[in-house]
């Protein structure tokens, strides 16, 4: 058999991007959480630094690294969500397709406006610049 | 043939259902691809439960708290003044961050540990990461109640 690790390894159809997206999404939140709960602690321990942090979260980079995070957790809520569908209401199995293809629906109909309205920043500028806005 | 178990270690032609330690050989269910509910050890059913619940908890919670700091607010506004003065200036917000906080402690530890379950086989690696793992649990909730207690309210001084 093959030695390849696990999330590389076939685990057959939609299935398995669902079961490797909620893993790294899940451990990629978690890193977030980390940092955030040490940056939340700063507001009382060290102001001026989480200040710094904060200015960082406002920039481009930070921009675009708050759109990964808010689509692994959307990622992984509408994910986690449909386990929990198919855990505890085994009849929906019948729809496990719909539920894996409309959870992406609803991903992507929130996750583009969501992304649009973290990157105003930078988009808005542009539009005002061609003076379209 | 789909792999139906998480491999444990053992050679990759899987492990048998329920044998070995406690969370080896933990199922997948071929529909939804997570673990299916595990027998055996009680302990592991109650977590397999928590996570669930935790987990429509942090549905809630956790989408709520992203969208109303970069919806609501953005972070180009959020320094340290505004979460004293207005973020966190009375009981139901700072209560809400702390159950969040709770909750994610949880969720996210059991899934970090589930992780390294799942991944380390190392006879003295494993028990030392769940070891720096939930020391670095015990020590994100030590500092994030510290400051959902200790942040001064305005005018309360």
């Amino acid at each position: 058999m093959s030695r390849l690790p696990t999330l590389l390894r076939y685990r057959g159809r939609e299935g398995m991007a669902a079961w490797a997206f909620h893993r790294l999404s899940g451990i990629g939140i978690f890193a977030f959480i980390v940092l955030h709960v040490i940056d939340i602690y700063l507001v009382g321990g060290n102001p001026g630094v989480y200040n710094d942090v904060l200015q960082f979260y406002a920039s481009l980079p930070g921009r675009i690294l708050e759109v990964v995070l808010g689509a692994a957790l959307l990622y992984h809520a509408l994910n986690g969500l449909r386990i929990i569908i198919i855990d505890f209401w085994p009849a929906m199995t019948v729809y496990h397709r719909v539920l894996w293809w409309g959870s992406w629906v609803i991903f992507i109909s929130l996750g583009v406006p969501g992304a649009l309205i973290i990157l105003r920043p930078v988009w808005l500028p542009l539009l005002q610049q061609l003076g379209l806005a | 043939m789909a792999d139906s178990t998480i491999p444990t270690g053992t050679p990759d032609t899987g492990s048998p259902p329920g044998g070995g330690q406690a969370t080896s050989g933990a199922r997948i269910s071929p529909i939804s691809r997570a673990r299916v509910r595990p027998t055996g050890s009680r302990r592991e059913i109650v977590i397999w439960y928590l996570m669930r619940v935790s987990g429509v908890g942090l549905f809630v919670l956790a989408l709520a708290h992203f969208s109303i700091l970069h919806f609501i607010w953005d972070p180009a506004n959020q320094t340290a003044q505004f979460i004293i003065d207005q973020r966190w200036d009375n009981v139901f917000w700072r209560g809400f961050d702390w159950l969040l906080l709770m909750l994610v402690l949880f969720h996210g530890f059991m899934g970090m540990r589930t992780v390294i379950l799942d991944y380390v086989h190392h006879p003295e690696w494993r028990p030392a990461l769940l070891w720096a793992l939930y020391i670095l649990g015990a020590v994100l909730f030590v500092f994030g109640t510290t400051v959902v207690l200790t942040l001064p309210v305005p005018g309360a001084s």
